[in-house]
């Protein structure tokens, strides 16, 4: 009963609302940059209550199931993946050996359910953008993986979330390292990546591909879409909090600390897609496993010598 | 009207089409997206896809080329959808209500909710037309609104 209240409670509604907050925030600050006024706060709830009332349009040609199947399979993925965190940040001790690797595999089952939509869709331009999004999956996990490592090792090749949010509670936070801090800045840029905004929004260009891999997609099956996106903008910094960060606290001062933390990575995703060309899939592909692999290894060997 | 209904008006997507316009209503309509003018605040964000799309923006004398593939295109939006029509060629054909290449007007080859007539329109009139669309949606029943 525990679990049932857990999943829905904190891994959807909650998330769901802090993301939706969030999402809130990366547009505002959007427009704001621009010295526009920007959307209202409920903004992002509008466009998800409105896309559930509109006609669900399946293309003739495209493989029924799999396309009405994609965007349920990415939205549950994300629920798992914030039960998860959720129930380390609030009860560390209460989890099972190898989550982290949960986590880490199911923060790439999003971008596959959007592989296979757009795949399932039928349409060219929609191939075209799950093609990119394969190569970009492909590009970043490995920078990606490595510096998760480098939390691993800080906490005593522990693969449990639990472990690394006690080694930080003990030790510090592990952001304040050398080898943490370079962590960090990757995973930052990986994230970037992981949500599929520029620099690295080539899958979903819309002025080229208009929209790529959601081309096809309306109503409903969209608004689902939509949701896992905006759920999406809050687990990846959660999970960058949780493992760099020390977590978050539910009570007194550390709670607004927290939610600086939040926000601080919001706006920082934000000024970075704003600020940004978009980069050309074999430049992505030549980026993150150049300089970012590189910096990435340097990160590992740092944290392997304790610094 | 139920929440669903009041979230369509708060956040219209608009897609543009230009049939054949001279571009300076297209460029009035651009112009609504900028700084000055702004309609995000409104909830109202430019889509690449039609299948993403609430309203269909309209511009340009329908020309003999176009008319199937305006049929097709409103055919692809997903209900409830808009139609907008902005400029003096969409509404009547304008200076080309002779011409061998336009034989109907927009509204005899799709239904039209709000015509916004000009030559071409300025960004405020464009704006402000769909505001009055939205505050006519607000009073009708839902049955009408196919
Ligand atoms: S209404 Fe005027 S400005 Fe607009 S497309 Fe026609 S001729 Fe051009």
């Amino acid at each position: 009963m525990i679990y049932i209240l857990y999943l829905f409670f904190f891994g959807f509604l909650l998330t769901a609302v802090i993301g939706l907050f969030g999402s809130w925030i990366d547009r505002k600050l959007t427009a704001r940059l621009q010295y526009r006024v920007g959307p209202p706060l409920l903004q992002p709830l509008f466009d998800i209550l409105k896309l559930l009332k509109k006609e669900t349009l399946v293309p003739f040609g495209a493989s029924k199931a799999t396309f009405l199947a994609a965007p349920m399979i990415g939205l549950v993925s994300v629920m798992v993946v914030s039960t998860v965190l959720w129930v380390n940040n609030v009860d560390s001790q209460n989890t099972f050996m190898g989550d982290l690797i949960v986590v880490v595999y199911f923060l790439l089952v999003p971008s596959i359910s959007i592989i296979m939509g757009g795949f399932a869709s039928g349409n060219p331009l929609a191939s075209l953008g799950a093609s990119r999004e394969l190569k970009l999956i492909l590009s970043y996990e490995l920078p990606f993986i490595l510096a998760v490592l480098v939390a691993v090792i800080h906490a005593d090749f522990s693969l449990r979330l639990g472990d690394i949010l006690a080694t930080q509670a003990k030790n510090g936070v592990i952001a304040v390292s050398w080898s943490g801090g370079l962590a960090l800045l990757i995973t930052m840029i990986c994230m970037q990546g992981k949500l599929a905004l520029v620099p690295f929004d080539t899958p979903e260009a819309e002025t080229e591909i208009a929209h790529g891999v959601l081309i096809e997609y309306s109503g409903p099956l969209l608004a689902v879409y939509r949701l896992m996106k905006n759920m999406l903008f809050f687990a990846l910094p959660f999970f960058i909090i949780i493992i760099y960060l020390g977590g978050l606290r539910g009570h007194g001062l550390h709670l607004l600390y927290g939610a600086l933390e939040y926000v601080g990575i919001v706006a920082l995703i934000t000024v970075i897609r704003n600020t940004n060309p978009r980069l050309r899939i074999d430049q992505v592909l030549r980026f993150f496993w150049g300089p970012m692999t590189v910096l990435a290894i340097i990160a590992v060997l740092l944290a392997l010598g304790n610094y | 009207m139920g929440i669903l209904d009041k979230a369509f008006l708060k956040s219209l997507w608009v897609f543009h089409l230009a049939t054949g316009s001279c571009n300076n209503c297209d460029i009035e309509f651009l112009d609504c997206l900028t700084p000055r003018h702004d309609i995000e605040r409104f909830g109202m964000l430019l889509v690449g896809s039609i299948k993403h799309a609430d309203v269909l923006l309209v511009t340009g004398a329908v020309n003999r080329q176009c008319i199937p593939r305006i049929k097709r295109l409103y055919e692809q939006m997903p209900k409830p959808r808009l139609v907008v029509a902005i400029g003096e060629c969409a509404l009547s054909r304008g200076v080309f209500m002779h011409s061998y290449n336009c034989p109907l007007p927009l509204d005899h080859v799709i239904p039209v909710d709000v015509y916004i007539p000009g030559c071409p329109p300025r960004p405020e009139a464009i704006i402000s037309g769909i505001m009055q669309l939205i505050e006519k949606r607000k009073g009708q029943p839902d049955e009408a609104k196919a």
